[in-house]
């Protein structure tokens, strides 16, 4: 266990019925101070792994160590996590300070201190006029940041936050993300943080977990993750992304050919593959295919009929179809010099090998 | 344009034509609301407001003496009633018996004076025969030879006072409390007064089960909110299995039950618990255990729908802020559920004050509740004066519990789920 | 919730209510609505009366139970809206209803009965004496041996242990109490005449009070006796007797005390149906089916000449045989019309205590 690891899943398992596994052989390591983003579709057991870190599930098989130490036998009052819940869960009978004192009373610290830290928390999240009121007379937003800074007041080492900003509006939800992602850096906890969202998990995450089937598919970084997929339920999770099912023909040292199903042969970078002659899914992000490449600049290059422009703004998205798949997408910069481009018109596409990942073969 | 259109982009004239326009659709909508709620309006009017103003009329208003001796009222108007009245009203007493005789409505004046002075009644009916052959005064003497009642001062008191449109007889008499002669209140006799212990009776039943249902209803209502739903309608089905069966079927079960031979006696006697059977029944425990049973669901149910909407999630953020199990609970869940505490406790304690044929069959001579005593009032004394002043004094008694109990709990945070 | 006082308003209500609120029915000349108390005392009117009568002279029956509410009666009554045209009522309410003017004063010419030879048939001037029944006590023979033989064994707790059931009423109790207290008969309302008599009557029953069940309904008694909750019970003779006959119970009426009392037949003010009730009552009165009720209830005809038409195996059961009447309580109905309401409330004050 490396010194930094703050928290430790080893070998964790998780059923309810005894039947189907919701987590299965979870090992995980999250350092201090980290923000880690448990990401995945529901179901997929992120929310499961949050709840048997803070205490309300117990895992069937394997341990959980918080800062060195095995927490299975320590119920959730005693674990010190802070804890914010999809809907807040603010005491709707209790005012805002009653609902930031609560964890204090808890601790039986000094009522002088009590007011200085509700003080200070509430100026945190900038509610500083609104201690006396009662949680159904905040807005979403309002309550959010109370259920934040409930988190925070007795200086938890981790939080752990459930989908915190699932119930807001797009704007307001990215002006919580940046807040979150102040507080976290200005305080130095640790946060383990659940959404389904993928571009949540980019912008506010250390590192991220993508979980599917009770699996961590990818941990990794958020640029990693979304650049160098591991496979392609994390290609296709992330991100847009072109698949390309085929055959693997040929390996060389660095790259290897796949026979498209729909036709045409591609040179691409085998990252999961069994070998020659098993199947595989090439994952391709638009943003990196090329109009009209310049010859020898990509190792690939095809013919694509234009089926279907979608004006976004700043690109353009390109609908063609390339070796057999209409539904290949390619994303045009409107920036000077972009090429005019009409529904039923050929053109020349082409992308690099290192861009073209050879991933395993999923449905 | 002027300033003030610019101000308010319209000029007066066409504001009053569009505040005209609006209250002309909006008046199509009030009509129909009100058809709608019409046809509940009057089922109230009739079946609720009217007999509840008849109730509380009845127990101050009885016009039986006025209507049937108003020449002994008129002539009682002048009595200072420090002495026997004067000739004058020994004669228009005599003409007003003579003439209830004949109409036969004698018997509703003797009905009641007997309320208030026992036994008079038969006198009164004798007097009326004998008032009807006299001819001539002075009839003070005569009356008071046909019957001695007629020679004191209280039979008259009585007659001057049972006299008035309005009385306050039955109130206070429900009260334990009377007129004398003076018109001093005074207590009823101690053998007799018995309406304040029934009333404090009641209110002791009706809190007691109240409790009761609400410590064993709030942990069922609890598991039922908590459990998977199959279960949870199971038990929900036990729960509710008192309103299923019929009052006899579950007397017949009491019986059963709590009898001197009963399953439940047998049991602590073969066990050597106890020598002798237990007053299970016909006690003021088995008007409870019975009155329980069938106010549990009343009780269990509102503050059962109230928990189903409490998210799990108040209790873990304070679990997860530091709060033990029994601590969380104490500060964040029971406060959530008392909306439905408040509207269970104050159903079945209103329900609980009407009762009284399961304390007639399960319970003993000290558990009459007073519903009972207006029901026999009712149907079988048929004095509904008496019926009407209890009826009242409860209604009244339970409009000041549920005052007190607005200002406690707050009437705005009862929610039935 | 707003609603809530409502409610309990409502449940106050409710007992108004319920005697307001009678169906308005319409009936033509030749229907008729007879109203009974139910049970087994209905079922043998019904046999004996209603269907031969209504197949004698095609006339329909309606037939309907009640709980002897007056105030039902009063209510149709004064709110002219008489659907009841003959009543099966008790004494008390018979005169009550009668002062009140709430009945038909009988017109026994129109009958063409001979009113004397009715039993009881002078008390009541609106209404016709039907059956005799009484007030007794009965034991289980199979759990007290010997059993009691007089009145005065009821408030002998020494010879005779175990509770009693008796009538949550003063009426009748008060009666056997001076008895059980060494007053003659002859002279028991004379003594409860007076305010000392009735101390004694209480404080009498004072001696037996923590022993008794008080039954509100004729049906309790009989199965307290079966339970073994008491040992001795009082009732009317015809629930013992039905006990007895039809669920064969080990019962043993002590016919010594006995309070007999008569059922009436009587016809609301102004029924609609005057002339039919007067014919169905006329019918129901006569010897014939007089006699033929006593095969079903053991109640006495109080028409006299039913006597001989009756069996002595059914006559050994009915309160009205000799051997029977050797020491019987006469009930003095114009003494409970005049002390009944306070002798009520004192009774219910003294159980509360």
């Amino acid at each position: 266990m490396a010194q930094d690891d703050y928290v430790q899943f080893v070998g964790v398992q998780k059923t309810y019925d005894g039947e189907t596994l919701v987590v299965k052989n979870l090992d995980l390591n999250i350092r201090a101070g980290e923000f880690l983003t448990l990401l995945g579709p529901s179901g997929s057991g992120k929310t499961t792994t949050l709840m048997m870190l803070a205490g309300f599930e117990v895992p069937t098989h394997g341990r959980i160590f918080l800062d060195g130490k095995p927490i299975d036998h320590v119920p959730p009052h005693k674990r010190n996590i802070g804890m914010v819940f999809q809907n807040y869960a603010l005491f709707p009978h209790m005012t805002v300070e009653e609902n930031l004192a609560f964890p204090l009373n808890v601790r039986k610290i000094g009522k002088a201190e009590i007011e200085t830290r509700i003080k200070r928390a509430l100026g945190m999240v900038q509610l500083s006029n609104l201690g006396k009121r009662r949680p159904g007379q905040l807005s979403g937003g309002q309550q959010q940041r109370v259920a934040l800074a409930r988190a925070l007041v007795f200086e938890p080492k981790l939080v752990l936050m459930d989908e915190p900003l699932g119930a807001l509006d797009k704007q307001l939800r990215e002006q919580m993300q940046l807040e979150i992602k102040h507080i976290h850096r200005n305080l130095g906890v640790t946060v383990v943080y659940v959404t389904h969202d993928q571009s949540e998990a980019l912008t506010m995450s250390d590192r991220v977990a993508v979980f599917n089937d009770g699996v961590i598919q990818q941990l990794a970084k958020p640029d990693d993750l979304y650049e160098r997929p591991q496979n392609s339920f994390v290609a296709q999770f992330i991100g847009e992304n072109n698949r390309l099912r085929g055959k693997v023909v040929a390996m060389n040292g660095t790259g290897c050919q796949v026979e498209i199903d729909g036709g045409g042969r591609v040179e691409a970078l085998p990252v999961k593959i069994e070998g020659v002659g098993a199947a595989t899914t090439l994952s391709l992000r638009p943003e990196r295919v090329r109009l009209n490449p310049a010859s020898g600049h990509c190792s690939n290059v095809f013919e694509a009929r234009v089926e279907e422009l979608i004006y976004l703004g700043d690109f353009t998205r390109v609908r063609a179809t390339v070796c057999g798949s209409s539904e290949f997408i390619i994303k045009v910069p409107n920036a000077e010099g972009a090429p005019d481009l009409v529904p039923g018109s050929s053109i020349s596409v082409g992308w690099k090998k290192e861009d073209c990942r050879a991933l395993d073969a999923a449905q | 344009m002027t300033a003030i259109a610019e101000n308010f982009g319209l000029d007066i004239a066409e504001r009053d034509a569009l505040k005209r326009r609006l209250r002309a659709v909006e008046r199509g909508r009030r009509l129909r609301a009100l058809a709608l709620v019409l046809p509940l309006f009057l089922f109230i009017l009739v079946s609720f407001v009217i007999p509840i103003g008849e109730l509380l009329r009845n127990a101050v208003f009885d016009p039986s003496i006025r209507a049937n001796m108003p020449q002994t009222v008129t002539a009682l108007a002048a009595w200072d009633g420090k002495d026997l009245p004067d000739e004058a009203a020994f004669a228009a007493l005599a003409a007003d018996l003579a003439a209830a005789n004949k109409a036969k409505t004698i018997a509703l004046i003797g009905k009641r004076l007997n309320y208030e002075l026992s036994g008079i009644r038969s006198k009164i009916l004798v007097s009326g025969r004998k008032a009807a052959q006299l001819t001539q005064g002075p009839y003070k003497e005569a009356m008071i030879g046909i019957d001695k009642i007629w020679g004191e001062r209280e039979t008259w008191a009585v007659l001057k006072r049972a006299g008035a449109t309005y009385t306050s007889f039955y109130v206070l008499d429900a009260l334990d409390l009377g007129l004398d002669a003076d018109g001093a209140l005074t207590p009823t006799p101690a053998e007799r007064a018995i309406y304040v212990t029934v009333f404090m009776r009641t209110l002791n039943i009706s809190l007691t089960v109240t409790v009761a249902t609400l410590l064993l209803g709030f942990p069922l209502a609890y598991l039922l909110a908590t459990l998977p739903t199959r279960t949870s309608n199971l038990l929900m089905i036990l729960v509710l299995l008192p309103f299923w069966t019929s009052l006899l079927v579950r007397t017949t079960a009491w019986f059963v039950l709590l009898q001197d031979n009963g399953t439940i006696n047998d049991m602590l006697q073969a066990l050597h618990l106890t020598s002798e059977p237990l007053p299970l029944i016909f006690s003021r425990f088995g008007t409870v255990v019975a009155m329980t049973h069938i106010q549990l669901p009343f009780t269990l149910l509102p503050i059962y729908s109230v928990m189903k909407t409490i998210s799990p999630s108040y209790v873990r953020a304070g679990r997860s802020l530091g709060a033990g199990p029994f601590y969380a609970f104490w500060r964040i869940y029971f406060p959530l559920t008392v909306p439905g505490i408040a509207a269970g406790c104050l159903l079945t304690f209103i329900l609980s004050l009407g009762y009284y044929i399961t304390p007639a069959l399960v319970g003993g001579p000290t558990d009459q509740m007073v519903s009972g005593i207006i029901e026999r009032a009712m149907n079988s004394e048929n004095n509904w004066g008496k019926a009407s002043a209890l009826g009242g004094i409860l209604l009244f008694a339970t409009l000041i519990l549920y005052f007190i109990y607005n200002r406690l709990v707050g009437i705005d945070k009862i929610r039935l789920g | 919730m707003k609603t809530l006082p409502w409610l309990c308003a409502a449940l106050l209500a409710g007992v108004s209510a319920t005697a307001i609120s009678v169906p308005k029915q319409a009936s033509a000349e030749d229907t008729l609505t007879v109203i009974s108390w139910g049970g087994a005392y209905q079922e043998s009117q019904r046999k004996a009366f209603m269907e031969p009568y209504a197949k004698e002279t095609g006339a329909k029956i309606n037939e309907g139970e009640y709980n002897g509410e007056i105030a039902k009666i009063r209510a149709m009554v004064e709110s002219k809206s008489v659907t009841w045209d003959v009543v099966d009522v008790d004494t008390q309410t018979a005169l009550a209803a009668c002062a009140e003017g709430t009945l038909e004063t009988i017109d026994w010419a129109k009958l063409g009965l001979d009113r004397s030879k009715f039993i009881g048939g002078d008390i009541a001037d609106c209404a016709v004496p039907n059956i005799l029944y009484s007030t007794v006590i009965a034991y289980d023979t199979t759990k007290l041996k010997p059993g009691p033989t007089k009145i005065t064994d009821l408030f002998d707790m020494q010879k005779f242990p175990g509770k009693r059931a008796l009538q949550k009423s003063p009426f009748v109790n008060l009666e056997w109490a001076l008895i059980a207290d060494g007053v003659p008969m002859a002279d028991i309302y004379k003594v409860l005449n007076t305010p000392e008599g009735v101390d004694r009557a209480f404080k009498k029953l004072d001696t037996i009070k923590k022993d008794v069940v008080w039954w509100e309904s004729g049906a309790q008694p009989p199965q307290l006796l079966a339970d073994g909750q008491v040992a001795i019970a009082s009732d009317w003779n015809g629930r013992f007797f039905d006990a007895v006959k039809k669920d064969k119970k080990p019962f043993q009426i002590v016919w010594d005390g006995q309070a007999p009392d008569y059922d009436w037949w009587a016809m609301p003010k102004g029924t609609p149906n005057l002339d039919a009730a007067y014919k169905f009552i006329a019918w129901s009165s006569q010897p014939g089916p007089m006699a033929e009720q006593t095969k079903y209830i053991s109640y006495g005809p109080a028409n006299k000449d039913a006597g001989p038409n009756i069996s002595a195996e059914v006559l050994k059961d009915l309160p009205t045989a000799p051997d029977n009447m050797k020491n019987v309580l006469y009930v003095d109905p114009q003494f409970w019309a005049d002390n009944g309401d306070q002798l009520r409330e004192r009774f219910n004050a003294w159980l509360s205590k």
